[in-house]
């Protein structure tokens, strides 16, 4: 066994050979980390449960995300993602400018209910002026004007073994082979819960525009842009995500993106 | 320990690093090189920095701009700052080869993944971010007790006044190696414990809603999150220059010696150092 003996100078002369050639080769030997189920990748992830974790913990379940004044509304809400979905069932309804949109609570439920873009603007309104922020990096201030999200689980009347809502959406995100994928998001029931998560149909004063989630988009003020999600037609109360989509709760968080989505 | 006389111009052996130290200083190299290079991925998504609370569309605030812009020459790239427009084609905004032009604002070479992944960037940073500010705690909590804070980073009186001294015996590269640290090296260490490596982390903190939400002042403190996002783009600056002059430092000031003590703690004196500064005997 005296095939190779290292002493520790050697050990370092070594390592730096090893190291340079690391930086000096560039950077596509940690490209595995983008296979979606390599190993590494999995424990690198469990920083995101932990972020999640520790938030929850801090983060007061009421906490309000800042709202604005009026004067930092400086520009249109940037639109971002799906701008103009194509679906047949979208475009109908689009055309007869929603007047036969439906919005359905379903799942774990005591009660299923659907409500038309008539009632659900007849209910309380809250408006907020609050940051968008992109998981891009940019942001964006706008106001926000639609019903609270709360009060109508509760006319719904969740059952206590639900965890999550999940957030249906018109919009083909994306193409397949296989045909159109579709957007969706879930959150927790803390957020469904927070004061300031509405069923926004209004923006900046006006009617929610088609390229900005019309008729209803979800705010989840506390959470990245992805965790809004535009042309909402179902809530859904479930105890696990995993049958829907790829199982990761949500479209980004299929593809790649933490689901928690408040960092 | 007999005490060790200096001869042959030798210094005695000195325990210098105590295990915490070490331990840190290589987590934290570690953490380092993932953050700075799945950052960039994370930049590239947006490259540009801006002042407030909001990016301006349909507005200026824009301090910084990387992109590729078409010329009659053809794409070229281009970097934006404060205005001033430089053309960086071959390093920002445009790299690659002429066949297979890349279209980021840094390359693939200074990003993990090389190639456009945002979400896996993403989770290569959280996940350095949150072993980088753990470790932070174990060093601040451990050099506090063992004295290491208040020995070698904290900068006296005295340490100020013998600054002049310093830079003169730096530029004639003239090294004391004793049990402490100079006072220059206790001036650069303390920025970077004390300044940089706390505003690095408070201003990526600053960048997430849940923590605005649990922190808004923080928001107040830097002035937005785009502010924050580029004050936490200037000090990865600041930190990668300090790389650079650290490891000039440990070449000039003998590489071997630097590195024996920050792996086994054992630290060649200069001569005529009393082996008794040591910790251990």
């Amino acid at each position: 066994m005296s095939g190779l003996r290292l002493n520790r100078r050697k050990f370092l002369g070594m390592s730096a050979v090893a190291g340079s050639g690391l930086i000096l080769s560039g950077c596509d030997q940690f490209d595995f980390l983008g296979q979606r189920d390599n190993q590494v990748r999995a424990v690198l992830e469990q920083a995101n449960v932990l972020t999640y974790q520790v938030q929850r913990k801090l983060i007061g379940e009421q906490t309000l995300a800042r709202e604005y004044s009026a004067s930092e509304i400086r520009q249109g809400q940037r639109p971002n993602g799906s701008t103009n979905p194509s679906t047949a069932e979208y475009s109908a309804l689009r055309a007869a400018d929603f007047a036969n949109y439906k919005l359905t609570i379903k799942g774990m439920v005591e009660q299923e209910l659907q409500f038309s873009l008539a009632e659900l603007r007849n209910m309380p309104a809250r408006s907020q002026i609050t940051r968008h922020d992109c998981v891009e990096g940019w942001s964006c201030i706008a106001k926000w004007t639609g019903t609270a999200l709360g009060p109508i689980l509760d006319m719904a009347r969740v059952k206590p073994e639900a965890r999550f809502c999940v957030y249906h959406c018109y919009d083909n995100i994306q193409t397949s082979l296989a045909g159109d994928i579709l957007y969706y998001e879930s959150s927790d029931l803390i957020d469904a819960y927070h004061p300031q998560t509405i069923l926004a149909y209004g923006l900046n004063d006006q009617v929610l525009p088609v390229p900005n989630g019309a008729p209803i988009r979800v705010r989840i003020e506390r959470a990245l842009g992805y965790k809004q999600p535009k042309y909402v037609h179902t809530i859904e109360l479930v105890d696990d995500l995993s049958p829907f989509g790829q199982g990761k709760g949500g479209y980004w968080p299929d593809n790649g993106y933490d689901w928690y989505g408040g960092i | 320990m007999t005490e060790q006389t200096s001869h042959k111009g030798k210094g005695p052996l000195i325990y210098r690093q105590s295990i915490w130290t070490r331990v840190t200083h290589w987590v934290w190299a570690i953490c380092l090189f993932f953050l700075l290079l799945s950052g960039l991925q994370i930049f590239n998504a947006h490259p540009a920095l801006y002042i407030g609370q909001q990016s301006g569309f349909e507005f200026d605030n824009a301090v910084l701009e990387i992109g590729a812009v078409n010329t009659d020459a053809g794409a070229r790239g281009q970097t934006t700052i404060f205005g001033r427009t430089f053309d960086t084609t071959g390093v920002l905004g445009m790299s690659g080869s002429a066949e297979r032009p890349q279209f980021t604002a840094f390359p693939g070479a200074v990003t993990i993944p090389s190639y456009r992944d945002l979400a896996t960037g993403r989770v290569v940073h959280f996940f350095f971010g949150w072993v980088f500010v753990l470790t932070m705690f174990v060093w601040f909590l451990a050099s506090f007790i063992n004295g290491h804070i208040r020995r070698d980073i904290v900068p006296l009186g005295a340490d100020l006044k013998a600054v002049p001294a310093d830079i003169a015996a730096h530029a004639r590269l003239r090294f004391h190696h004793g049990r402490r640290y100079g006072p220059l090296q206790k001036l650069s260490y303390f920025t970077v414990f004390f300044i940089l490596f706390p505003l690095i982390v408070l201003t990526g903190l600053t960048m997430s809603p849940g923590i605005n939400a649990i922190a808004p002042f923080l928001l107040d403190i830097f002035g937005g999150r785009q502010t924050a996002r580029t004050i936490h783009f200037i000090v990865m600056l600041a930190l990668v220059g300090f790389f650079i002059i650290h490891i000039i430092m440990v070449l000039a000031a003998g590489p071997f010696n630097e590195l024996r003590s920050m792996i086994t703690g054992w630290y060649r004196a200069s001569p005529g150092t009393p082996a008794s500064q040591g910790d251990k005997p």
